[in-house]
C-alpha cells in the first residue's frame, strides 16, 4: 500500500506563525485567546477569540491577490508557501499533474462576503466586486493554491465542520494511493467579522464566559462552550519515494490510519467517535496500546466532553493514554482546527513532546482521562491518535506515526 | 476481487417538474424550463432569468420544522433523497448504518438563507455590525453547508462516512466520484450521494452579472441558454437537485436490485490557470477524461454519448469541444454530444448530478436528450451536438464532464452493467 508522509508544515495559529514558532509557543502553553480586535465586539455577547496576530498579507503575497482574496485565503496561500518551502519542493521538482490540492472549508470567505453583501444592499449591484463570484465560495482555497503553484493534478474540497480538517488529509492520502506523488492538504479558516460572529453565537456552542482564562475549558467541570479562533495548517503530504527524490528532505511523520463516521439522530444509538477511532486504528493495523497520545476534539461542551471521554476510555481504559488539547490555547479553528491538530501530533512525534492543555483546573473525575495539564510532557512519542468532530454529527479520526 | 460502485436509485428536483419522471419528460422532449425569475424581484439585475423549480415543500411532505430549519437547497436534498431511497428498493433500516455513507455536493450552500438573514440583521446593509438580536436559531447551519449533509444523513440513517464536497460547479460530479471512492476502497457499501443547489438570490445573480458570464436575453428567457450556438451570450442560472443511491455491485446483485449503471471511472483536475477563465485548449479536462476512461477500462471509441458541460458561454464551448477532440480523436466527431443546461439552466453544484441522472435515463430509454436552442451552430464547434430533438441510440458508455470556477475540471464514465437486467 502506498505510504503517505508529511514533509512540510505551514501553520498560521493565534499563538504562532510557522511550525517552529507555533511549536515553541504550544509547548510552553502560551495561550492566545484575547479580546477581539478585528471588529468592534461591543454589541456582541461573545467578545474573545483566537486571532492570528502579526499577519501582514501584503508582505507575503503579490498586491494583485489582495483585492480578490478573503483573509482565510491569504492565510492559506502563505501557509502553503511555507509548507512547500519546508519540504524543499522547487517548481518543476514534481510533474504538475502529480500534485493534488485537497483542502477543507467550513464557511468560505465570509468577511469578503459580508463586505459585498453590504455593498449590494446598501449601495447597489454595480458596486459588488467582480471577485465575489469566487472569493467567498467554499472551493476558493483549492483553486487559488492550484493557480499559485501551477498544480494540475486532482483538486477537491471537503466540508464537515471541524472534522473536515482531518477529512481533507484523509482524502489527500487517497489521492496518493490513486497515483499522485504529492498533495497539498489541510485547512485554514477565518471568519472574524460581525456577520460570521452572529452565526457563531447562534450555534449555541460559544462559551458564555469572556474571561480568556476561563472561557474554553474542555473536560473541566466548568466547561461552558468553546472560543472561536482563526488559522490552521496546510501540509505537504507525499509518498516516501517522492520525498526521496529530494535528498535531505525531512520527514516529520507518517499518516497511517484514517476513518470517519456519523452520529445517528436517534439517542438510542451510540455516538460514532469511538467507532471512528477504532476504524482508524484498524486502518493503521495498530493496537490501541501502541498509541502514545490522543489529541482530543475537546468541544468544551459538557455532554460532548463526556461522550469523547467515554470513547477514549472505551478504547484505552481509564487513564489509559495521555490526552491533550492544545486548542485550549488557540480556540477552535473549524476546518483549520482538525488539520492543526494533525500537525501538532506530527510535531509531537518529531520533537518527542506532548503539548499541554491550558486553563483546565478541575477535570471531571468521572471522565477518567489522563489529561496533560499545564505543562508539556517530554519523552518519546511514536504514534498519536487525533480526534475531530464537526457540528451536525461528523466524527473523524487519524493515526500518525513516526516514519521508519 | 475489486469492488465496483453501481447506481440503484435516483431522485430529482428540477426546473420543469419534481421527480425523475417529470425530469425525463422535459429532457426527452427537448423542452426548456428557463424563465424570468419569480423568486424575487430581479428587475435591477443584468440577467433576470433562471431555471426555477416549482417546489412546494408542504406538498412534498416536509414538516413545519423541516421547512423552518432547512435552506431550500437542503429541502431539495431531503425530497430527492427520499425518492432515490424508495427507487433503490433498499430497506435502509435493515442495513448496518455504519456501512452507509453520504456525500453531497453543493457550490454555494445555504447562500439564499444567509442573504435573507443578512438583509434583516444589517437592516438592508445599513449596519456593518449586524444586530445579534435578529439572528435566527439555525444561522450557524446556514453558515457551514455541512449542515445539508447532516440533514440528508438523518433521512438516510447513515452512520458511516458523511461529508459535503464543495468544488464549485463540478461539485455534483465530484461528490459522486468521492462516493464511488468510498465504496471501492471499502469504507461503505451504500452511499447516498448527489448534488443540490438553490442559488437564486440577488447576491448569486450579481456574482455572474458583474463578470458578464450570464445571458442578457431577458426578452426571450425560454431560449436564452444556447450552448454551441453562435448566438449564445452566456449562462442562465438554475436550481435543483439530484440524489443518487450508489451501492457496491455485489451488494446490489445479492438483493436482485435494478442497476442503472456503474460509476466506472472518475477524475478531477485543476487547471492552474484562472479562477473564472478557461484555456481554449482544454488540456486539463482532456486529462481528466483520459484518466476516467482508463480507470473504466474503456477505449475512447467505446463512448456512445458525451454529456457536455454546455453552460452557454463561448469560452466553455470552445474549451470542452477541444477537450473532447483531444481525448477521443476522430471518434469525437461520430459521438453525439448534448447539454442539459440549455433546458434547465446551470444549477452550479447540483447540475453534475442532474446530468448523471439524465445520462442514466438515456441508458434506460435508448434515447439521447438534445441540446435545446441550438439553431445556428457555431462553426468553431464542429461536433454533433444533437440539436433540438432527442435521438434514439443504444448506448453502453457515457462520458459526462463538468467545469467550474476555481479551475476544476471533472470527468466521469458511466457504463451499463452486464447481466443487470437490461
Amino acid at each position: 500500500m502506498t505510504r503517505a508522509v508529511v514533509t512540510g508544515i505551514g501553520i498560521a495559529s493565534p499563538n504562532g506563525l510557522g511550525p517552529t514558532a507555533y511549536w515553541r509557543a504550544t509547548l510552553h502553553g502560551e495561550a492566545a485567546i484575547k479580546p477581539i480586535t478585528r471588529f468592534d465586539s461591543a454589541n456582541y455577547w461573545a467578545k474573545i477569540a483566537g486571532e492570528v496576530p502579526g499577519f501582514e498579507a501584503g508582505r507575503h503575497l503579490q498586491g494583485r491577490l489582495l483585492p480578490q482574496t478573503d483573509h482565510m485565503t491569504r492565510l492559506t496561500l502563505v501557509g502553503t508557501d511555507w509548507a512547500l518551502r519546508g519540504a524543499g519542493v522547487q517548481p518543476n521538482d514534481i510533474p504538475d499533474t502529480d500534485i493534488a490540492v485537497i483542502t477543507a472549508a467550513t464557511a468560505g470567505g465570509y468577511e469578503f462576503g459580508q463586505r459585498e453583501l453590504q455593498k449590494l444592499w446598501h449601495q447597489g449591484p454595480e458596486y459588488v466586486s467582480a471577485y465575489q463570484s469566487f472569493a467567498w465560495f467554499y472551493a476558493v482555497n483549492t483553486g487559488q493554491i492550484s493557480i499559485r503553484h501551477g498544480t494540475r493534478g486532482p483538486g477537491a474540497v471537503v466540508v464537515s465542520e471541524q472534522a473536515g480538517g482531518i477529512d481533507s488529509i484523509g482524502h489527500a492520502r487517497r489521492q496518493l494511493r490513486k497515483g499522485v506523488q504529492l498533495a497539498l492538504t489541510g485547512g485554514m479558516d477565518s471568519s472574524l467579522c460581525p456577520w460570521a460572529w452572529v452565526a457563531h453565537q447562534a450555534s449555541g456552542r460559544l462559551s458564555r464566559s469572556n474571561n480568556p482564562k476561563r472561557a474554553y475549558l474542555p473536560f473541566d467541570r466548568d466547561a461552558s462552550g468553546y472560543v472561536a479562533g482563526e488559522g490552521g495548517a496546510i501540509m505537504v503530504l507525499e509518498t516516501p519515494e517522492s520525498a526521496a527524490g529530494r535528498p535531505g528532505t525531512r520527514i516529520y511523520g507518517e499518516i497511517v490510519g484514517y476513518a470517519s463516521t456519523f452520529d445517528s439522530r436517534m439517542p438510542s444509538r451510540e455516538p460514532g467517535l469511538k467507532r471512528a477511532a477504532e476504524l482508524a486504528l484498524r486502518d493503521a493495523g495498530m493496537d490501541a496500546s501502541e498509541i502514545d497520545v490522543v489529541f482530543a476534539d475537546a468541544a468544551g461542551i459538557p455532554e460532548l466532553d463526556k461522550a469523547e471521554a467515554e470513547a477514549i476510555k472505551g478504547i484505552f481504559g481509564p487513564f489509559g493514554v495521555p490526552v491533550t488539547a492544545p486548542k485550549t490555547m488557540t480556540g477552535r479553528l473549524f476546518a483549520g482546527g482538525g488539520s492543526l491538530d494533525v500537525a501538532s501530533a506530527i510535531l509531537s512525534i518529531y520533537w518527542s513532546a506532548i503539548p499541554p492543555t491550558v486553563n483546565v483546573e478541575n477535570p471531571v473525575p468521572e471522565y477518567e482521562i489522563d489529561l496533560v495539564m499545564n505543562e508539556a510532557r517530554h519523552g518519546k512519542v511514536k504514534a498519536a491518535l487525533v480526534l475531530g468532530r464537526g457540528k451536525g454529527g461528523f466524527n473523524s479520526a487519524m493515526v500518525v506515526r513516526e516514519y521508519r | 476481487m475489486s469492488r465496483r460502485a453501481v447506481i440503484t436509485g435516483v431522485g430529482v428536483v428540477a426546473p420543469g417538474g419534481i421527480g425523475t419522471k417529470a425530469y425525463w419528460k422535459l429532457l426527452s422532449e427537448g423542452r426548456t424550463a428557463t424563465r424570468i425569475i419569480t423568486h424575487f424581484d430581479a428587475s435591477p439585475y443584468r440577467s433576470r432569468m433562471a431555471g426555477e423549480a416549482d417546489f412546494d415543500p408542504v406538498r412534498e411532505g416536509l414538516t413545519p420544522q423541516e421547512i423552518r430549519r432547512l435552506d431550500r437547497a437542503a429541502q431539495f436534498a431531503v425530497v430527492a433523497g427520499r425518492e432515490a431511497m424508495a427507487d433503490s428498493g433498499i430497506e435502509f433500516d435493515q442495513l448496518d448504518p455504519g456501512r452507509i455513507g453520504v456525500s453531497l455536493g453543493t457550490a454555494v450552500g445555504c447562500t439564499t438563507s444567509l442573504e435573507r438573514e443578512f438583509i434583516v440583521g444589517s437592516d438592508r446593509g445599513k449596519y456593518w455590525e449586524v444586530d445579534q438580536s435578529y439572528a435566527v436559531p439555525h444561522l450557524y447551519d446556514y453558515f457551514t453547508p455541512s449542515s445539508m449533509a447532516t440533514e440528508l444523513a438523518w433521512v438516510v440513517g447513515a452512520e458511516g462516512p458523511v461529508s459535503v464536497v464543495s468544488t464549485g460547479c463540478t461539485s455534483g460530479l465530484d461528490s459522486v466520484g468521492y462516493a464511488a471512492e468510498l465504496i471501492m476502497e471499502g469504507s461503505a457499501d451504500v452511499v447516498v450521494t448527489g448534488g443540490t443547489e438553490a442559488p437564486l438570490s440577488p447576491i448569486t445573480v450579481v456574482c455572474f452579472d458583474v463578470i458578464r458570464a450570464s445571458s442578457t436575453r431577458n426578452d426571450d428567457p425560454t431560449t436564452a441558454c444556447r450552448p454551441f450556438d453562435k448566438t449564445r451570450d452566456g449562462l442562465v442560472l438554475g436550481e435543483g437537485c439530484a440524489i443518487i443511491v450508489l451501492e457496491e455491485l455485489e451488494h446490489a446483485r445479492a438483493r436482485g436490485a435494478h442497476i442503472y449503471g456503474e460509476v466506472a471511472g472518475f477524475a478531477s483536475r485543476c487547471n492552474a490557470y484562472h479562477m473564472t477563465g478557461l484555456h481554449p485548449e482544454g488540456i486539463e479536462m482532456s486529462d481528466a477524461i483520459n484518466i476516467a476512461l482508463k480507470q473504466a477500462r474503456s477505449d475512447a471509441t467505446d463512448v456512445g454519448y458525451i454529456n457536455a458541460h454546455g453552460s452557454g458561454t463561448k469560452q466553455n464551448d470552445l474549451h470542452e469541444t477541444a477537450a473532447f477532440k483531444r481525448s477521443l480523436g476522430a471518434h469525437a466527431y461520430k459521438t453525439p454530444v448534448s447539454g442539459f443546461k440549455s433546458m434547465i439552466g446551470h444549477s452550479l453544484g447540483a447540475i453534475g448530478s442532474l446530468e448523471i441522472v439524465g445520462s442514466l435515463l438515456a441508458f434506460e430509454q435508448d434515447l439521447i436528450p438534445p441540446t435545446a436552442n441550438l439553431h445556428e451552430p457555431d462553426p468553431e464547434c464542429d461536433l454533433d451536438y444533437t440539436p433540438l430533438v432527442a435521438r434514439e441510440k443504444k448506448v453502453n458508455t457515457v462520458l459526462t464532464v463538468g467545469s467550474g470556477f476555481g479551475g476544476f475540471q471533472s470527468a466521469m464514465v458511466l457504463k451499463k452493467v452486464e447481466g443487470a437486467g437490461w
